[in-house]
């Protein structure tokens, strides 16, 4: 039996105004893939991720979350957006910032049922209800109360998993989630990621750590001038890649490992 | 020479000067509440993702930004009346002035504090779903407000202040009733050092509060 694909992306671009960020990418993710996005700098692939819940509007190409293709066509011209769409489709894709962007004026608790309570109408005793569950699921479930200001790096980011995984989302988008921390707590959050990762989630990461991407994610892709470069399993993409961009990256990645 | 004060000759007209105090006080809150509620739909509409609702708020407040209050308030009352088939009281000429004076100068208010939210705060509201009007209402809002909340305590003392303007044209505000009573008594130091008492009394604590609520409202920051 063939399922369908969870998200299936086709002939995706972005401009902004004369700089052509990606230049044309296809790909199927599929249930339960855990795909790791690999890049320098000015690859593309933070744009891409962000096309993918609409953070960034597409200049062209179609993206179809669970069988709908979103947006509208124009001829002649680039689909259109509406609001009301993409609130919904943002409901099923959750996504996870580098710089956590919680809410500072708000409580944990609050920061987690804010979706529930005013995107998703549901009551104060479900919605918080939902919210210890997941705030338990990355370990702070002593700090429903606090404010934002009062955490580490580290349990900022899981405050925002938490955020992302309470409204329930069927696609996990993570963009560089480890790259604002401090080193040492670098792992707290990727032990999280590897968690749901391991629940069978279906989601998709940017990051520099290959290490993860390697034990995490049953694909990786690897992305250099607005396309697709290489995509494979990561023992494939990782331990024997080969473009040469591919190899390029790899190397500068690796040129302090012992 | 040396100057004798007498307070006494005021304090035979404190009735006149409680009334003054009150019409004072009324005319204030109708320009506090007035000015700040279309100061923020301005400030709104200046920063809206519609361009017909963009431009139009741009154009109010530089019209009454860069009038002054005085003349406005002349303009409603005595050129007003000749354009439209109706005359207005004072208190609405004055009013309507310093109403539209402030919320020109509040709508910028908002809009500086509305802008200096990091954009990561929108993009974390869109990313669970929320539309842009409860965005605003929910993340934006409550957090610009806290940063703007000394500039708006600033505003509402420039309103208070502002009130006196509307003597001008024979509103009966305190300052009004004041100049009535230095010239009858030819005692205009005492009359408006009472005024200017008056002024200082209400408003004081009034600030102070803000500074209490400014504190309050930093907690989770």
């Amino acid at each position: 039996m063939t399922q369908q694909p969870t998200l299936t992306i086709r002939g995706l671009h972005k401009s902004f105004g004369d700089n052509h960020v990606l230049r044309g990418i296809d790909l199927d993710v599929n249930q339960g893939d855990c795909i790791a996005i690999l890049g320098a700098s000015g690859s593309g692939k933070s744009t891409f991720l962000r096309c993918l819940n609409f953070m960034e509007i597409p200049s062209d190409g179609e993206i179809t979350h669970a069988g709908k293709t979103i947006g509208t066509a124009r001829t002649g011209k680039s689909r259109v957006y509406p609001e009301s769409e993409l609130t919904k489709v943002r409901q099923k894709v959750g996504m996870v910032f580098q710089q956590f962007n919680l809410f500072p004026h708000m409580t944990v608790l609050g920061n987690i049922t804010e979706g529930l309570r005013t995107v998703q109408r549901m009551d104060k005793a479900s919605a918080e209800t939902r919210a210890h569950a997941e705030l338990a699921r990355v370990g702070l479930a002593e700090k429903a109360e606090e404010y934002p200001s009062r955490l580490s790096g580290g349990q900022k980011q899981r405050v925002a998993i938490a955020r992302a995984l309470a409204l329930a989302p069927d696609l996990m988008l993570f963009d560089e989630p480890t790259s604002a921390l401090d080193p040492e707590l670098v792992s707290e959050v990727l032990n999280v990621i590897r968690g749901i990762a391991d629940e069978g989630r279906t989601m998709l990461l940017v990051t520099h750590e290959v290490g993860f991407a390697y034990h995490v994610a049953n694909r990786v892709i690897f992305m250099a001038d607005g396309i697709i470069q290489e995509e494979g399993p990561p023992e494939q993409v990782l331990k024997n890649p080969q473009n040469p961009k591919t190899q390029a990256f790899l190397a500068r990645h690796k040129q302090f490992e012992f | 020479m040396e100057y004798v004060w007498d307070f006494g000759s005021v304090w035979e007209y404190r009735a006149a000067l409680w009334v003054g105090l009150i019409n004072t006080l009324r005319i204030f809150a109708i320009c506090l509440v007035a000015g700040l509620s279309l100061g923020l739909a301005i400030g709104l509409a200046r920063y809206s993702v519609r361009r017909w609702l963009r431009w139009p708020a741009a154009c109010f407040i530089e019209l009454f930004r860069n009038t002054p209050v005085l003349v406005q308030i002349f303009w409603f009352y005595f050129a007003f009346p000749i354009l439209a088939p109706f005359e207005i009281s004072a208190l609405m000429a004055a009013a309507l002035g310093i109403t539209l004076n402030s919320a020109a100068f509040s709508a910028e208010i908002f809009r500086g504090g509305i802008q200096t939210i990091d954009p990561g705060q929108w993009e974390a509201g869109r990313a669970i779903g929320m539309r842009h009007r409860e965005i605003m209402a929910r993340i934006i809002l409550p957090q610009a407000v806290r940063r703007m909340l000394p500039a708006l305590t600033n505003r509402g003392i420039e309103i208070f202040k502002m009130t006196t303007l509307a003597s001008a044209i024979a509103y009966a505000d305190v300052l009004h009733q004041a100049r009535l009573i230095a010239s009858v008594n030819f005692n205009p130091i005492e009359a408006y050092t009472v005024v200017a008492i008056a002024f200082f009394v209400i408003l004081y604590p009034i600030v102070r509060a803000t500074y209490v609520l400014e504190r309050r409202l930093a907690k989770g920051d």
